[in-house]
C-alpha cells in the first residue's frame, strides 16, 4: 500500500473532498423522506397547502444541493483516481527502467505490458468507486442504524445482531474467492500465452501440419479457464443472497416485534414505517459495499501483481559504489578470475575462472563457438550482469564500485538482438547522443557505411522507421545499430556479431573507418567470421565458457587448436 | 524533465495527433488494449445489429432449457421483490393497524405470524430466484464464451498465412480477449439485468397509475424526459472520450516498443528519456481520462438527482391532491415511493444498453475472423477436418492421390505470384528438381527466394503457371499430405512452451525417446541439451528465450530431422549457429539431406556450394542457374557475390 501513499498526500484534497461531497448527498437522501413525511403528515393530513409548497422547495432545494454536491464528488473522485493511476503508471515504468538485465529475464515482456496496462486501469477503475462509494455506504448504513436506535433501541438492537454476521460472512466469502481469482487469472494468462503462441508460430503448425495438435492443446487451456473462471465466480456470487436473507430476516423480525409493540400501544405504526425505509437503505448500502469488495478483491490480484513489478529486487544498483565519483577515461579492461552462470540453479558455468586484459585504444577480436560465453562475457563489462566469482576492472576500478550511469556512458554495445523504434532514422540515432547535430549523425552513419543509403531514401536521415525496422533490410539494419553505438563517443564500445548480415566487403569498410575515425576507443568484436577479427590486435578464442586462446591471428594459427578448427571451417571454400 | 525536451515532445506528438486527424497515418501500436478502443469509437454501432444478434444466439441455442429457467427465475425474482415490496404495507395495516380495534391481541398475533411467513415465504423464492438466475447465467455465459473461444481458435488455425500477414498479432489477441470478455460481460449479466429492469418498470407503471392516474402520469412522462436530457451531456463528451482513448492507445504503443526493447534502452542509458516521453504521455492520459471519465460519471448522480427534483414536484402536487381532492394518504405514500424507485432501472437499462453496443461490436470483430475465407474448414458435425473442394471429380483426384506416397520429383513451370494482384513478385519461375537432388537459391532480401518454398507448401496460391510433384499439381494433392511431406526449418526459430524433447518431437509425434536424442544429434544440439539442467525435459518458456538464438536453430532442425517427409526446406536454417558448429552439423545435415529433395535458402553461400543446382534470383526473376563452377565461371553475379564484391542482404 506504500506505493499509493506519495500521491494520496500530494492529492489529499481530492481524496478528502470527493467522499466529503458523497456524504452530503448521502445526507440528502436522509433528509429527503423526512420532508417528505413532513409534508404528508402536517401538510396533507392537515390540509395546510403553504406548508406543502413551502417544503416542496425546501426539497427542491436540497436536490440542487444533492446535485452540486453528486456533481463535484465525482469530479475528485474521477481527478484522485486519474492522478492515483498517472502515479503509479509512472512509477511502475520507472521501476521497469531500473530493471537488471536478469530481472528483465525473470518477467516476459508481455506480462510486464500486461502490468502496466489493464491491471493499473483495474486499481484505477476501483479507486474511483471507492472514493464513490466508501463512505457514502457506510454513512447511510450508520445514518440508518444511528436513526434506527433514536426510534427504538429494542428494534435497532435486532439490526446490530444482523450486520456483524453478515460483515463476518462477507468475509469469509471473500477470503474463499481470492485464492480462486488468482487460479483464474493464472488460467486467463496461460490462455493468452497460448493464443499467442499459436499466431507467431503459425507457419511452424500448417508446415508439419499440427493443426489437430494444437486445437486439443487449447481445448484443454480453455476448459480450465472455464472451470476456474466458474468456480472463483460462483462463490462470489453468494454475496448477494447472503446480504438479502441478512435483511430479510431483519425486516421480518422487526416487524414481529414492532407488531407486538404497536398491538400493546408501545409504539407508533408511523416509527415502523419509518424503520422499514431505513432497513431497506441497509440493505442498499450493504449490497453497494459488497459490490465494492468483489471489485476490491480484483483489483487486489492486479495491485498484486503490479506490486511484484515494484517490488522486484534490482540486483545492479549504485547503492554499494565506493567510488561514485569515478569517470572512465582510459578504457582500459580487466577481468580477474570471472566465473559466471545466469541461474544460481544451473549445473555449469557460462564462464570459468576467466582472465582478460584489455588495453586501451585496442581493437579487441572475441571469436568461438555457439554457446561458448562470448555474449555472456561481453554483457559482464557494462556490468549487465553480475559476476558470481571474480571481478570486472575498468581502468583500474571494479565495476561494481561505480555509477551504473557513468559506467554505460562509457560503454557503449550493440546487441546481437537489437531493436530499432518507431521514429525516424534522425530519432533512432540520436539515442546514442540526444543533441548530436545532423553533421555528426552524417558522420557516425559514414563510419558505419550506412551514409549511402540513407542518403539514397527520398526523406534521408526523416524516412520514418517502421516498428522493428520492418522497412528495411537486416543489414541495413544493422549498420544503423552500430552508427547509433558509435554516436555515443564512448571509451568502449562493443559489438556482438552485428555484422553478421553485413557482407564482407562493407564489413571490412566498417573495420577500416573504426581504425581511422575512433583511434582512441577501445574496440571489442565478436564475430563468426575470421576475417572480421583477423586484423585484430588481440584475438580471444572461446570454447565451452572459457578462453582457450589469446593472441594475433599468426599466433593463434600456429597454436590454438579451436582456431584452426574455426579457420579452417571457413577456408575450406577456396581449398575445393 | 527539462523545458527543451517537453517542448520537443509536445510538437512531435501534435504532429501525430495532426496526421492521424487528417488520415494521413503514420504508423502507430496502438497496443494491446486498443482494441477495445476501437471497437467502440471507430465502429461505434455494428453495422448489422439484426445479424449479429442472432448469430450471437446461436451460442445459446444449445442452452435452451436452461437459459428458459434462467429467465423464468429472473421474472420469478422480479415479480416477487416487487411482490415483497407491496405485501409489507397490507401486512401492517391490517393485522398491526386496521385491526386495532380487535382486542384479541393474540389472535391478531397469530394473523401476523402467519402473514409474516408468507412474506419469508416471498423473499425466500426471491433469493432462491435471484441465486439461481445469476448461477444459470455464469454456467450459461462460461459455456458460450468457452464455445467462442474455441471456435474462435480453430478458425485461427485453418486462416491462410496471408492473414497473419495483413493482422497484428496484438490486433488478434485483443479479439480473444477484450472483445469476447465484453461478450460475457453481456451474456452474464445485461440480458437478465434488461429482462428484470423491463419487467419491473413495466409493474411499477402498472401499480403506479393503478394507485393515481395523476401522479403515476408526471413521472412516467417526467422521467424518460430527464433520462433523455442526461444523454445529451454524455453524448457531448464523445469526443473527450475519442482522446482518451486516443492516448490510452499512444500509452499503450509506447510502453510496449519501450518494454520490448528493454535491453537496448539500458545500454544505451535511455532510461531517463523514456521516462521523460512516458511521463508526457501519461499526462496527456490523465488530463483527458480526467474530462471523459467525468463527463459519463456525473450522468448517475444527474439523472438521480432530477429524479429527486421530480419526486419533490410529485409530493408538492400529491399533497395538494390530498387536500383538494380528498386523495388518500396511503396511497400517496405509496405513490411517492414508486417514484423514487422508478428512475433505478430505467438507468440501470440505459447503462446496460452501452455495454449492449460494445459487446455487439466486440462480436462483429469475432464474427469478421470467423467469416475470413479459410484454407480449410472443419466438418461441422464431426469436428474432423474437411478439405477446401467439395466439387466431387476434384475431391476424388485428391482421395485418389492420396494413395501414392510421395517421392519429391518437383517441377515448377512459369510460375507467378504477387501477394497483391497489382503487384508480382515472382515472374515466369521454371525450375525441377529430382527426388534426393539439393536446389539453392542465392539473391538479395525481396528477391523471391522465400516465397518460392512458400508457394511449395500452398501457404500462398500461385497466380500463374503450375506446380507439380511427382507428376501432379499440388493442388490436387490433399493439403495436410502436401505439407506433411515437406519439412521445413525457417529462419525465425519459433519453439513452443513445452520441454525440448516435445519441441524436437513436434517434427513426428509418434517419434520415441531414442528418435529424439538421434535427432538431436544429427543436429549437434545433443551436447548442449545435456548441458541443461533437466536436459530433454528443461522448460522452454517465452518462445525460448532461455536459450540462444543458434540452440534454438539446432532444436528447429532437430525437429525437422526427426520427421521422415521427402522434401525438405532450408529457409536460412544455419544463420544464427557459428560456422565451427556448422562445420560439425554439416554431416548431420547432408545426413538429413540424404534422400530427401531439398531447396536450401542460404545466406553463406559456403553452404550452398555442395547444391546440385544454384538459382540466382533477383526481383522476382531467375537471373543465373548452373553448379557452383559453372556459376563462378560464368563471372555474373553469382560470382560478384561470391567474391564478395557486393552486399548480400
Amino acid at each position: 500500500m506504500n506505493k499509493y501513499k506519495d500521491t494520496i498526500k500530494k492529492y489529499l484534497y481530492c481524496f478528502i473532498l470527493g467522499p466529503f461531497f458523497m456524504i452530503i448527498e448521502a445526507a440528502g437522501e436522509f433528509i429527503l423522506p423526512y420532508i417528505n413525511a413532513n409534508i404528508i403528515d402536517k401538510g396533507a393530513a392537515k390540509g395546510n397547502i403553504s406548508y406543502i409548497i413551502q417544503n416542496g422547495i425546501y426539497m427542491l432545494m436540497i436536490a440542487i444541493i444533492m446535485l452540486a454536491a453528486g456533481v463535484l464528488g465525482a469530479y475528485f473522485a474521477i481527478k484522485a483516481s486519474a492522478m492515483l493511476a498517472a502515479d503509479i503508471r509512472q512509477k511502475t515504468f520507472v521501476k521497469i527502467q531500473e530493471f537488471s538485465f536478469s530481472n528483465i529475464d525473470d518477467f516476459s515482456t508481455g506480462s510486464l505490458i500486461t502490468r502496466i496496462t489493464n491491471d493499473i486501469t483495474q486499481i484505477q477503475n476501483f479507486t474511483q468507486s471507492l472514493l464513490r462509494g466508501m463512505f457514502r455506504s457506510p454513512v447511510m448504513l450508520i445514518g440508518a442504524i444511528g436513526m434506527s436506535f433514536l426510534l427504538n433501541k429494542k428494534l435497532a438492537v435486532s439490526i446490530c445482531i444482523v450486520v456483524p454476521i453478515m460483515a463476518l460472512t462477507i468475509t469469509f466469502i471473500i477470503k474463499t474467492a481470492s485464492p480462486r481469482y488468482t487460479i483464474m487469472q493464472q488460467k486467463l494468462d496461460n490462455l493468452n500465452n497460448g493464443i499467442n503462441e499459436t499466431i507467431t508460430n503459425e507457419k511452424v503448425i500448417k508446415s508439419y501440419v499440427r493443426e489437430d495438435y494444437e486445437k486439443k492443446k487449447f481445448t484443454i487451456i480453455n476448459d480450465e479457464l472455464m472451470k476456474k473462471s466458474i468456480h472463483a465466480l460462483k462463490m462470489m456470487m453468494l454475496m448477494q443472497p447472503v446480504s438479502s436473507i441478512a435483511i430479510n430476516v431483519t425486516t421480518l423480525i422487526v416487524v414481529w416485534i414492532a407488531g407486538k409493540q404497536i398491538m400493546i400501544g408501545n409504539m407508533e405504526i408511523g416509527t415502523l414505517t419509518v424503520f422499514i425505509t431505513y432497513l431497506s437503505q441497509i440493505l442498499n448500502s450493504l449490497n453497494f459495499l459488497a459490490n465494492i469488495f468483489l471489485q476490491g478483491t480484483r483489483a487486489a490480484a492486479s495491485d498484486r501483481r503490479i506490486s511484484e513489478v515494484l517490488n522486484a529486487k534490482v540486483d545492479l544498483t549504485d547503492v554499494n559504489a565506493k567510488n561514485p565519483d569515478k569517470e572512465i577515461e582510459n578504457g582500459r579492461i580487466e577481468l580477474k578470475n570471472v566465473t559466471f552462470k545466469y541461474f544460481k540453479n544451473n549445473r555449469e558455468n557460462v564462464l570459468n575462472h576467466i582472465n582478460l586484459k584489455i588495453e586501451s585504444g585496442e581493437f579487441v577480436g572475441i571469436i568461438g563457438s555457439t554457446g561458448s560465453g562470448k555474449t555472456t562475457l561481453v554483457s559482464l563489462i557494462p556490468r549487465l550482469y553480475e559476476v558470481c566469482e571474480g571481478e570486472v576492472l575498468i581502468d583500474g576500478t571494479d565495476v561494481k564500485d561505480m555509477l551504473i550511469e557513468k559506467l554505460r556512458n562509457a560503454v557503449s554495445v550493440v546487441l546481437q538482438k537489437n531493436t530499432l523504434f518507431s521514429g525516424t532514422i534522425a530519432e533512432n540515432l540520436r539515442w546514442g547522443n540526444e543533441n548530436a547535430s545532423t553533421d555528426e549523425l552524417k558522420w557516425a552513419c559514414k563510419i558505419a557505411q550506412a551514409d549511402d543509403f540513407v542518403s539514397s531514401f527520398k526523406e534521408g536521415y526523416d524516412t520514418e522507421i517502421e516498428q522493428g525496422g520492418a522497412n528495411l533490410s537486416g543489414g541495413q539494419r544493422q549498420r544503423l545499430c552500430i552508427a547509433r553505438a558509435i554516436l555515443k563517443k564512448s571509451k568502449i564500445l562493443i559489438l556482438d556479431d552485428s555484422t553478421s548480415a553485413v557482407d564482407t566487403a562493407t564489413d571490412a569498410k566498417i573495420r577500416k573507418a573504426f581504425k581511422e575515425e575512433l583511434n582512441g576507443m577501445t574496440k571489442i568484436i565478436i564475430a563468426q567470421r575470421i576475417s572480421s577479427v583477423m586484423e585484430a590486435d588481440k584475438i580471444v578464442v572461446m570454447d565451452n565458457g572459457s578462453i582457450v586462446g589469446v593472441g594475433r591471428h599468426e599466433e593463434l594459427i600456429k597454436e590454438c587448436i579451436t582456431y584452426q578448427e574455426i579457420y579452417y571451417s571457413q577456408k575450406d571454400k577456396d581449398s575445393n | 524533465m527539462n523545458e527543451d525536451r517537453a517542448k520537443r515532445l509536445k510538437e512531435k506528438y501534435n504532429k501525430i495527433s495532426a496526421e492521424q486527424n487528417s488520415g494521413n497515418k503514420r504508423e502507430i501500436n496502438m497496443g494491446p488494449a486498443a482494441g477495445r478502443g476501437r471497437a467502440m469509437t471507430a465502429h461505434g454501432k455494428p453495422k448489422d445489429t439484426k445479424k449479429i444478434i442472432i448469430r450471437l444466439a446461436k451460442y445459446l441455442a444449445n442452452e435452451k432449457k436452461l437459459l428458459i429457467l434462467a429467465m423464468v427465475s429472473a421474472v420469478v425474482f422480479t415479480v416477487t421483490s416487487l411482490m415483497a415490496s407491496y405485501m409489507l404495507r397490507p401486512i401492517i395495516n391490517k393485522f398491526i393497524y386496521y385491526d386495532a380495534a380487535d382486542s384479541d391481541i393474540s389472535r391478531r398475533m397469530a394473523k401476523l405470524m402467519q402473514g409474516l411467513i408468507w412474506l419469508a415465504i416471498v423473499y425466500l423464492i426471491s433469493i432462491v430466484s435471484q441465486w439461481l438466475q445469476q448461477r444459470i447465467m455464469l454456467s450459461v455465459s462460461q459455456r458460450s464464451l468457452l464455445k467462442m473461444r474455441q471456435e474462435l481458435f480453430d478458425k485461427l488455425l485453418t486462416l491462410p498465412v496471408k492473414y497473419f500477414d495483413d493482422n497484428q498479432t496484438g490486433d488478434i489477441m485483443s479479439r480473444f480477449t477484450n472483445d469476447v470478455d465484453t461478450i460475457g460481460e453481456m451474456l452474464n449479466t445485461t440480458l437478465i439485468q434488461i429482462v428484470s429492469g423491463v419487467i419491473t418498470i413495466i409493474g411499477t407503471v402498472i401499480l403506479m397509475l393503478y394507485t393515481s392516474l395523476i401522479l403515476g402520469g408526471i413521472t412516467i412522462i417526467m422521467t424518460p424526459l430527464l433520462i433523455y436530457a442526461s444523454k445529451k451531456i454524455v453524448k457531448k463528451g464523445q469526443q473527450a472520450y475519442k482522446t482518451q482513448q486516443k492516448n490510452l492507445g499512444m500509452i499503450n504503443g509506447f510502453a510496449q516498443e519501450i518494454i520490448t526493447g528493454q535491453k537496448v534502452v539500458k545500454v544505451f542509458g535511455y532510461e531517463r528519456t523514456a521516462t521523460d516521453e512516458f511521463e508526457y504521455l501519461n499526462d496527456e492520459l490523465c488530463k483527458s481520462q480526467i474530462k471523459a471519465q467525468f463527463r459519463a460519471g456525473i450522468m448517475g448522480p444527474v439523472t438521480h438527482q432530477l429524479c429527486n427534483l421530480i419526486y419533490a414536484i410529485t409530493a408538492c402536487i400529491g399533497g395538494i391532491l390530498v387536500v383538494k381532492r380528498g386523495f388518500d394518504i396511503g396511497g400517496l405514500t405509496v405513490s411517492l415511493n414508486y417514484t423514487r424507485q422508478f428512475n433505478r432501472p430505467i438507468n440501470d437499462i440505459s447503462m446496460q444498453i452501452n455495454t449492449v453496443f460494445s459487446a455487439l461490436a466486440g462480436a462483429e470483430r469475432v464474427f469478421d475472423v470467423l467469416d475470413e475465407k479459410a484454407e480449410w474448414e472443419y466438418d461441422e458435425n464431426t469436428g474432423e477436418k474437411k478439405h477446401e473442394n467439395t466439387d466431387r471429380n476434384h475431391h476424388e483426384t485428391i482421395e485418389k492421390n492420396k494413395m501414392n506416397p510421395i517421392k519429391g520429383h518437383i517441377i515448377l513451370e512459369n510460375v507467378s505470384f504477387g501477394y497483391t494482384k497489382d503487384v508480382m513478385v515472382l515472374h515466369d519461375i521454371s525450375l525441377y528438381a529430382k527426388p534426393g537432388q539439393k536446389v539453392a537459391f542465392v539473391g538479395s532480401t525481396g528477391a523471391g527466394k522465400t516465397t518460392v518454398t512458400n508457394l511449395l507448401s500452398r501457404f500462398y496460391e500461385i497466380t500463374k503457371g503450375t506446380i507439380t510433384i511427382d507428376g501432379v499439381n499440388i493442388e490436387e494433392i490433399d493439403r495436410d499430405l502436401l505439407r506433411s511431406n515437406i519439412a521445413m526449418v525457417l529462419q525465425d526459430t519459433h519453439l513452443f512452451t513445452g520441454t525440448i524433447r516435445e519441441n524436437i518431437r513436434y517434427g513426428r509425434l509418434e517419434a520415441s525417446d531414442e528418435e529424439v536424442v538421434k535427432a538431436a544429434k544429427i543436429a549437434s544440439a545433443h551436447h548442449f541439451i545435456t548441458q541443461l539442467e533437466n536436459g530433454y525435459d528443461t522448460l522452454i518458456e517465452q518462445d525460448g528465450a532461455n536459450l540462444s538464438q543458434g540452440q534454438r536453430q539446432l532444436l528447429n532442425i532437430a525437429r525437422a530431422a526427426i520427421s521422415k517427409a521427402p522434401i525438405l526446406i532450408l529457409d536460412e536454417a544455419t544463420s544464427s549457429v557459428d560456422t565451427r558448429t556448422e562445420k560439425n552439423i554439416e554431416r548431420g545435415m547432408d545426413a538429413i539431406m540424404k534422400d530427401r529433395t531439398t531447396f536450401v535458402i542460404a545466406h553463406r553461400l559456403s553452404t550452398v556450394r555442395k547444391a546440385n543446382v544454384i538459382m540466382v534470383l533477383e526481383g522476382g526473376r531467375i537471373i543465373e542457374r548452373g553448379n557452383h563452377d559453372e556459376l563462378l565461371a560464368m563471372n555474373g553475379r553469382y560470382a560478384d557475390l561470391y567474391n564478395e564484391i557486393v552486399e548480400l542482404e
